[in-house]
C-alpha cells in the first residue's frame, strides 16, 4: 500500500443553497496510480475535481492533496499539482511555446529553467514542430497536447485531467491514453482523472470510482468490480407479458434476477452452461424464449448494477442532465 | 513552495505574463492596433470639426446680406443717426467676431473649440478602453482560462490587477497618439505649457483608468455571459460621457445634470488634462482634479481587488 495523495473526507458541494453536485465523497489516492472517476455528465465528476484543484470551495468535509488542506492552504496545494482542463484554454492568439511559457511564469518559474521545460515537454507530446505556430491552427488533438504540456511545466506530482479525451476521434484518444501511461510508468506521476468512457476507464486505471448523482456508488480495481458481479450476465426477454423472475430464480447457479424494461437480467456462474437451463426451464411452464445474449462483465454492467441504469441510458436522459448541467454551470461561475 | 519550481516567487509573479498576454493581442494583431490607432482620428475629425462650434459665433455665419440688412434697418429705426449705422458688413463682422471670441472665451475657456474638445476625446478613449477589460474577464471565464489560471498559484489580485493594468497601458498609449494627432491637427496648447505637463496627462490617465476598469471588472466579475456586462456597460458608458465636461461645459447644464457631472470622475479628468494642455493652468484646481480621481482610484481598485477575493473561487 503506497502513500495517499489525495485524501478525501465527506466532501460536498451544494450550490444555490439546494442543487447538490456532490454529496459527502470520501475516497483516497494512492502515490502513482491512475485513478479514475466515472460517471454520466452532471454526475459531479467536474466539480469534485474543481474542489479538489482549488477553484470551488467545498461547502462541507474536508480534502488533501499531497498533506496541504484544499482549502486552508490552497497555494500549496496549486503548487504541486498540474491542471488538464476539460476545456481548449490556451490563448489562440498566442504560439504553442508562449501558452507554454505563460503556464509557467503563472507558477513563477524562472525563464531560463521554463524554456529548458517547454523544449522537454513539446518533445514529449510531439509539439516541437508546430511551436511557433499560433494555437488557433491547431486541431483538436493538438490542443489537447498542448494542455497537457502546459499541465506538467511545474513538474506536478499529481495530475488532474478533466475528460481528457473528450470529443477526440478514436486515434488520438488511443495516442493521449499513451501519454498518460507514460507519465505513470516513467515519471511515476498519480493521475487524477474523470471520465464519462467506460472503455477509456477500463483502459486506463488502476481504480475508479462511480459517481453518480453526486455520490460515490462503488470503488475499486475495474478487474475486481467485474468480477464482483458474480459471474457472467445473461439478458434474456420473452413471448409473454408475465413476471417469470421467481422461475428463473430456481434455476441451479443464478444468483440474482432483475426485470428491466420488460427483459431479464440474470446473474449466473458458468453463464453457457446455466442458459439452456432457463431456458428448458421457461419452456416447461409455456413461455416462448424471443431473444438471449449472454455477456461477460464489463464495466458498463458494474454501472448498471450500481446505478440501476445502463450508462447509455444515462447519457441519453439529455433533458434531465442538460437542465441539472446548466444549472450547474450558472451556480458555479 | 515546491523545490522543483523556480525561486523567483513573489506575490506579484504572474502580474507582467498576463498583462502581457493582454497587450499583445492588441499590438500583436495589425488590425486591432491599427483600429485602435485610426478610431481616435475618426472621432477627433468628427466630433472636432464637423461640430465646429466656434465658427457658429465667429467668422462669417452673421454675415448673410439678409441678416446685415435687417440689422442696419433695425438700428435706423431705433434713431441711430445715419452715420453710426456700420453700413459694411467687414464692420459687422469685426464687432460679431469679437463677441464670439468672448463667448467662447466665456464658455470653454479658450477660443478654440477643436482643442476643447480633443481634450475630452482623451477621456473618451479611457472610457471606452477600460470598457473591454470587463469584458475580457468574461472571454477568460467563458473559455475557461480563468479556472486554469486560478488552479495556478497566481495571486486573485494578481489576475484582477493585470487587466486594469493591460487597459491602463492601453488607454495611455492611446492619450499621448491623441495628443500627437490632435497637435497634427491644430491644439493650441495654453500660455504655460512645457513637455512636463504630458507626464502630468499620462499621471492622471493612469488614474482615471485604473478607477474606471476596476469599475468595469466589478460589475463583470460574477457574470459568465457576455451579453448583460454589454448592456450594461452601453447603459452607463455614454450617459457618463455626455454627464460631464468631455465635450461640454457644465456650467451650461441644467442643475441636476450639473450635479451628476460634479461627482463624475471624467469632468475632474477632462479638467486635469485641459489645466496642463490648454487652459491658463490653475494650479488649485488642478490639484483638486488629481485628488478627486486620485481617491476615486483607490476606492474602485481596493473594491476591484475585494471582490476578486470574494468572488473568483466560489
Amino acid at each position: 500500500m503506497g502513500e495517499e495523495v489525495i485524501k478525501t473526507e465527506g466532501l460536498t458541494k451544494v450550490f444555490n443553497k439546494h442543487l447538490t453536485a456532490v454529496d459527502h465523497v470520501s475516497f483516497s489516492v494512492e502515490q502513482g496510480e491512475i485513478f479514475g472517476f466515472l460517471g454520466p455528465n452532471g454526475a459531479g465528476k467536474t466539480t469534485t475535481i474543481n474542489m479538489l484543484i482549488t477553484i470551488l470551495r467545498p461547502t462541507d468535509g474536508k480534502a488533501s492533496v499531497l498533506g496541504f488542506d484544499i482549502a486552508k492552504q490552497n497555494n500549496d496545494v496549486r503548487n504541486v499539482i498540474g491542471v488538464v482542463p476539460q476545456e481548449y484554454t490556451a490563448d489562440e492568439d498566442l504560439t504553442g511555446l508562449e501558452n507554454i511559457l505563460l503556464c509557467a511564469d503563472m507558477y513563477g518559474i524562472r525563464r531560463k529553467v521554463a524554456k529548458e521545460r517547454a523544449q522537454e515537454l513539446l518533445n514529449l507530446v510531439e509539439l516541437t514542430d508546430f511551436k511557433d505556430k499560433k494555437v488557433q491552427t491547431f486541431s483538436g488533438g493538438m490542443r489537447r497536447r498542448l494542455e497537457l504540456a502546459c499541465g506538467l511545466i511545474n513538474r506536478p506530482k499529481v495530475l488532474f485531467l478533466d475528460e481528457p479525451t473528450l470529443g477526440l476521434d478514436v486515434q488520438t484518444r488511443t495516442a493521449t491514453w499513451n501519454y498518460i501511461r507514460k507519465l505513470k510508468k516513467e515519471y511515476g506521476m498519480t493521475l487524477f482523472m474523470t471520465t464519462h468512457y467506460l472503455e477509456e476507464a477500463d483502459a486506463l486505471c488502476d481504480r475508479i470510482a462511480i459517481i453518480d448523482h453526486g455520490k460515490i456508488v462503488v470503488i475499486g480495481p475495474p478487474e475486481e468490480l467485474k468480477h464482483g458481479l458474480g459471474g457472467d450476465l445473461i439478458t434474456l426477454n420473452i413471448k409473454e407479458d408475465v413476471d417469470v423472475t421467481e422461475l428463473i430464480q430456481k434455476v441451479e447457479h443464478v444468483k440474482d434476477v432483475k426485470k428491466e424494461n420488460g427483459s431479464y437480467r440474470i446473474k449466473a456462474e458458468y453463464g453457457e452452461v446455466t442458459a439452456p437451463f432457463i431456458i428448458e426451464a421457461l419452456r416447461k411452464k409455456g413461455h416462448t424464449v424471443t431473444k438471449l445474449s449472454l455477456t461477460e462483465p464489463t464495466l458498463n454492467e458494474v454501472y448498471l448494477e450500481y446505478t440501476g441504469k445502463s450508462m447509455r441510458d444515462a447519457e441519453e436522459s439529455r433533458e434531465a442532465f442538460a437542465a441539472q448541467r446548466m444549472a450547474m454551470r450558472r451556480a458555479h461561475q | 513552495m515546491s523545490e522543483t519550481n523556480g525561486n523567483s516567487k513573489s506575490r506579484l509573479h504572474g502580474l507582467w505574463a498576463l498583462t502581457n498576454r493582454e497587450l499583445k493581442k492588441w499590438y500583436k494583431a495589425p488590425v486591432i492596433f491599427l483600429l485602435s490607432i485610426i478610431q481616435p482620428i475618426l472621432w477627433m475629425g468628427l466630433l472636432g470639426k464637423a461640430m465646429n462650434v466656434g465658427a457658429i459665433f465667429t467668422g462669417t455665419s452673421f454675415m448673410t446680406p439678409d441678416l446685415v440688412g435687417r440689422l442696419q434697418q433695425s438700428l435706423l429705426q431705433r434713431g441711430m443717426p445715419q452715420g453710426q449705422v456700420p453700413l459694411f458688413m467687414g464692420d459687422l463682422g469685426n464687432i460679431f467676431s469679437g463677441l464670439g471670441n468672448s463667448v467662447m472665451t466665456d464658455a470653454f475657456n479658450t477660443t478654440d473649440y477643436f482643442s476643447y474638445m480633443a481634450v475630452g476625446m482623451i477621456a473618451f478613449t479611457a472610457l471606452f478602453t477600460t470598457m473591454f477589460s470587463g469584458m475580457s474577464v468574461v472571454w477568460d471565464r467563458r473559455l475557461g482560462f480563468l479556472n486554469k489560471v486560478l488552479s495556478t498559484p497566481v495571486s486573485r489580485a494578481v489576475i484582477i490587477s493585470s487587466k486594469v493594468l493591460s487597459a491602463t497601458l492601453r488607454s495611455m498609449f492611446q492619450a499621448g497618439l491623441i495628443i500627437a494627432i490632435a497637435v497634427a491637427f491644430g491644439l493650441q496648447f495654453g500660455p504655460n505649457f512645457n513637455l512636463l505637463n504630458i507626464l502630468g496627462v499620462f499621471a492622471i490617465m493612469f488614474l482615471i483608468c485604473v478607477g474606471l476598469s476596476s469599475v468595469f471588472i466589478a460589475i463583470t466579475i460574477r457574470s459568465t455571459r457576455i451579453e448583460t456586462p454589454m448592456a450594461v456597460v452601453n447603459l452607463i458608458n455614454l450617459p457618463l460621457m455626455f454627464a460631464s465636461n468631455a465635450f461640454f461645459p457644465t456650467k451650461f447644464m441644467p442643475d441636476w445634470l450639473q450635479a451628476i457631472a460634479k461627482v463624475n470622475p471624467l469632468t475632474y479628468t477632462t479638467d486635469a488634462v485641459r489645466q496642463l494642455l490648454i487652459f491658463n493652468t490653475d494650479w488649485a484646481q488642478l490639484a483638486v482634479d488629481f485628488t478627486y480621481v486620485g481617491i476615486f482610484a483607490a476606492v474602485a481598485s481596493t473594491i476591484g481587488i475585494v471582490m476578486s477575493w470574494r468572488f473568483l473561487t466560489k
